[in-house]
């Protein structure tokens, strides 16, 4: 039995199959700005028995198929286990939004919260900041780890945080250390969350920002806590909607 | 349907607004009530009540007003219906569920100011809310902050407004004045009116506005069947149109439904399977047409059974114990009942969670849902101990911030559907 999970997000739409408890098939893809049709072609380019919807598009793509829906927040419990069944809190921050997560015992859902309704701290606040300073996302993290200090960014607005950018910019400070300032930033915020809501233990990492070195080493240093970011933390809600479409059969 | 045109044009409403609100009006109650499946038969009543909310209803307020009854109109569950029947007066309450008009609202309120403050203002600003046009007195109470230097704004705006304080503590001295506030409205009503407040007529008044709460809370206790026999939606609606329909038809209706739903609750009739999802919402009202966060709910494969708010059992839940036969003796009985009603704005307020505790086993829920709307400073700042002390107590929790807006409906779902599956594994 093949079953496949597909996560469409904000920003991409991921999807992944599982077969005898092995991945055997993922990928992931712009979202565009036609979402429905994006995940179409993307199922197109495999075959799979049963497949579960996760994401901000869940509900959309019962439009074109009916099959079964899970939160987000339920696929990343479910996809942190796959690859660590010793992580006690999970840390996701996608396109759109940030996630703190803690598990029980059982490595079951817990509690949850995420953030307000906006953009703020988030993947798309990253992209924004990287190109406001003329840089790929590759070299923005690189550039933050290179800088020896760190200007002050106030604001976690996206809109007011360009302008502060901006500004401190014009000013004549150091490129790598506005973009460490906004590392920073982002860091703060989201390891307040997870101390609010998932005090203890290893810290399960996911998200696309998960691929940003600067964001992980300073989400440790912040919580004394290990941090273990999976091989492809993009694709860990796909496998946990795969996985829960395993667990109806 | 009846022309309310010409009545609509001498209360001075703005036609044109008021016909969009109308429209969009409408078109909510379709999409969200009329929708449901299995719905009781009881519920046509409020269906209707609903569809001539503007209409009929007002024709008798204002009829009533010129058989010479005083309409006095609130914003809060501390105002005692029983002292605005005692002089044979309409209680009503006020409209402040629906964006409207913010942008209006906006030009006198700082704009972090809670939705329902701004819906008040904004309905009164474009003159779109026939109760509120139709009422001689209108009584500001002081609760929040928000409500209490709102009133100093919305004085000028409107005929008599007439401010209500209010205690912040649950002491002997808080209820002296709460006491003594009640004394002031009744001369204040006296007044008015033209008419006394007497021992029979206050008794009356207590008898009836009794036997309302009395259905509701029939109501209350009979959602704690599975399946639930009637949508937290539907009875939402019902504890809304308790603040401004005729009150004996009102109970009449509510029994009505209520012999329907035992009926249902013995033949296992649900309006959602046995086994769904239950769940508790608790935190600020919900007042008309605020039915955002029950339609998320319900429409993500849960059930609200109770609503621990002001439209709800915090409303209701207490009955006048009748004692004495003198206005002062009744008058202490009034205040005993309203002192109890444990609003986020007194400190301490320990009555509220337990309440919550108690609901949840009563009513077999899993979890509790808490509701607070944007910049609702007390029920925000209540809402952290009220989660931990829920946690602790072993009933899962889920605190939700929103206002009237639309644009946080895909995020609140995916919390809420999150916090069903969360649910569902215990």
């Amino acid at each position: 039995m093949r079953c496949a999970g597909i996560d469409i997000g904000s920003r991409t739409i991921k999807l992944a199959v599982i077969e005898n408890g092995e991945l055997i098939f993922s990928r992931k893809i712009i979202t565009s700005h036609d979402p429905l049709g994006t995940a179409r072609d993307l199922m197109a380019e495999t075959v799979f028995d049963r497949i579960t919807a996760t994401g901000y598009g869940r509900h959309l793509i019962k439009s074109h198929l009916s099959c079964p829906v899970i939160s987000e927040i339920t696929a990343f419990v479910l996809g942190s286990r796959f690859f660590s069944d010793s992580c006690e809190s999970i840390l996701d921050i996608g396109g759109q939004d940030t996630k703190a997560i803690s598990l029980d015992k059982n490595g079951s859902l817990c509690k949850f919260e995420m953030n307000d309704r906006c953009a703020a701290g988030t993947g798309r606040f990253l992209e924004v900041m990287a190109t406001v300073l003329g840089f790929t996302l590759e070299e923005f993290s690189a550039a933050a780890l290179s800088a020896k200090k760190a200007e002050k960014i106030n604001s976690m607005c996206t809109v007011f945080a360009e302008s502060e950018v901006v500004s401190l910019v014009s000013q004549g400070a150091l490129r790598n250390e506005v973009a460490l300032g906004i590392h920073k930033s982002i860091v703060s915020r989201s390891a307040g969350l997870l101390k609010r809501v998932a005090p203890t233990g290893k810290i399960f990492f996911a998200g696309g920002v998960a691929l940003n070195d600067c964001v992980r080493i300073l989400l440790e240093n912040e919580m004394g806590r290990p941090v273990f970011v999976p091989p492809d933390p993009q694709i860990v809600g796909a496998i946990g909607a795969a996985l829960s479409a395993s667990e109806n059969v | 349907m009846t022309d309310y045109t010409k009545m609509w044009q001498s209360l001075g409403l703005d036609l044109k607004s008021h016909d969009a609100l109308l429209a969009g009006l409408g078109k909510a109650y379709t999409d969200i009530f009329l929708s449901q499946k299995n719905r009781p038969e009881g519920m046509k009543y409020f269906d209707f009540v609903m569809s001539e909310v503007h209409g009929l209803r007002i024709k008798e307020i204002v009829d009533a007003k010129e058989q010479g009854r005083v309409i006095i109109g609130s914003y809060c569950v501390f105002v005692p219906e029983e002292l605005v029947l005692a002089v044979d007066g309409v209680a009503v309450g006020l409209c402040a569920g629906a964006e409207f008009n913010f942008e209006g609202a906006e030009t006198l309120l700082p704009r972090n100011t809670c939705s329902l403050i701004k819906s008040a203002f904004g309905f009164k600003l474009g003159k779109v809310c026939p109760y509120l046009e139709s009422c001689d007195v209108v009584v500001g109470e002081n609760t929040c902050d928000g409500k209490k230097k709102a009133y100093e704004i919305m004085g000028p705006l409107v005929k008599d407004l007439y401010i209500m304080d209010l205690p912040q503590t649950k002491s002997e001295m808080g209820k002296a004045l709460l006491k003594e506030e009640y004394r002031k409205f009744i001369a204040k009503l006296e007044k008015v009116s033209g008419k006394k407040v007497t021992f029979a007529s206050l008794k009356k008044a207590v008898d009836l506005v009794n036997a309302k709460r009395m259905a509701v809370k029939r109501l209350a206790a009979i959602r704690a069947a599975d399946p639930a026999p009637i949508s937290g939606l539907d009875s939402l609606l019902v504890n809304q149109v308790f603040f401004h329909d005729d009150p004996v038809r009102f109970t009449d209706a509510v029994n009505k439904l209520c012999d329907e739903l035992e009926a249902r609750v013995k033949n296992h009739n649900g309006v959602f399977p046995k086994g769904t999802t239950r769940v508790i919402v608790s935190g600020c009202p919900m007042a008309v047409p605020n039915w955002k966060l029950p339609m998320l709910i319900e429409t993500s494969n849960a059930v609200i059974v109770g609503e621990e708010s002001c439209v709800g059992e915090r409303g209701s839940r207490w009955l006048t114990e009748v004692k004495g036969n003198t206005v002062e003796e009744l008058l202490d009985a009034i205040t005993d009942r309203y002192f109890n009603i444990d609003c986020a704005v007194f400190t301490p307020n320990p009555s509220r969670v337990e309440y919550v505790k108690e609901m949840t086993k009563k009513l077999h829920a899993q979890g509790v849902i808490h509701f607070s709307l944007q910049f609702c400073q007390p029920y925000i700042m209540e809402s952290g101990p009220v989660e931990k002390d829920l946690e602790k107590s072993g009933i899962p929790t889920l605190r939700l911030e929103t206002d009237y807006g639309m644009e946080d409906a895909g995020q609140l779902k995916t919390r809420i559907e999150a916090f069903g599956e969360r649910l569902k594994k215990k």
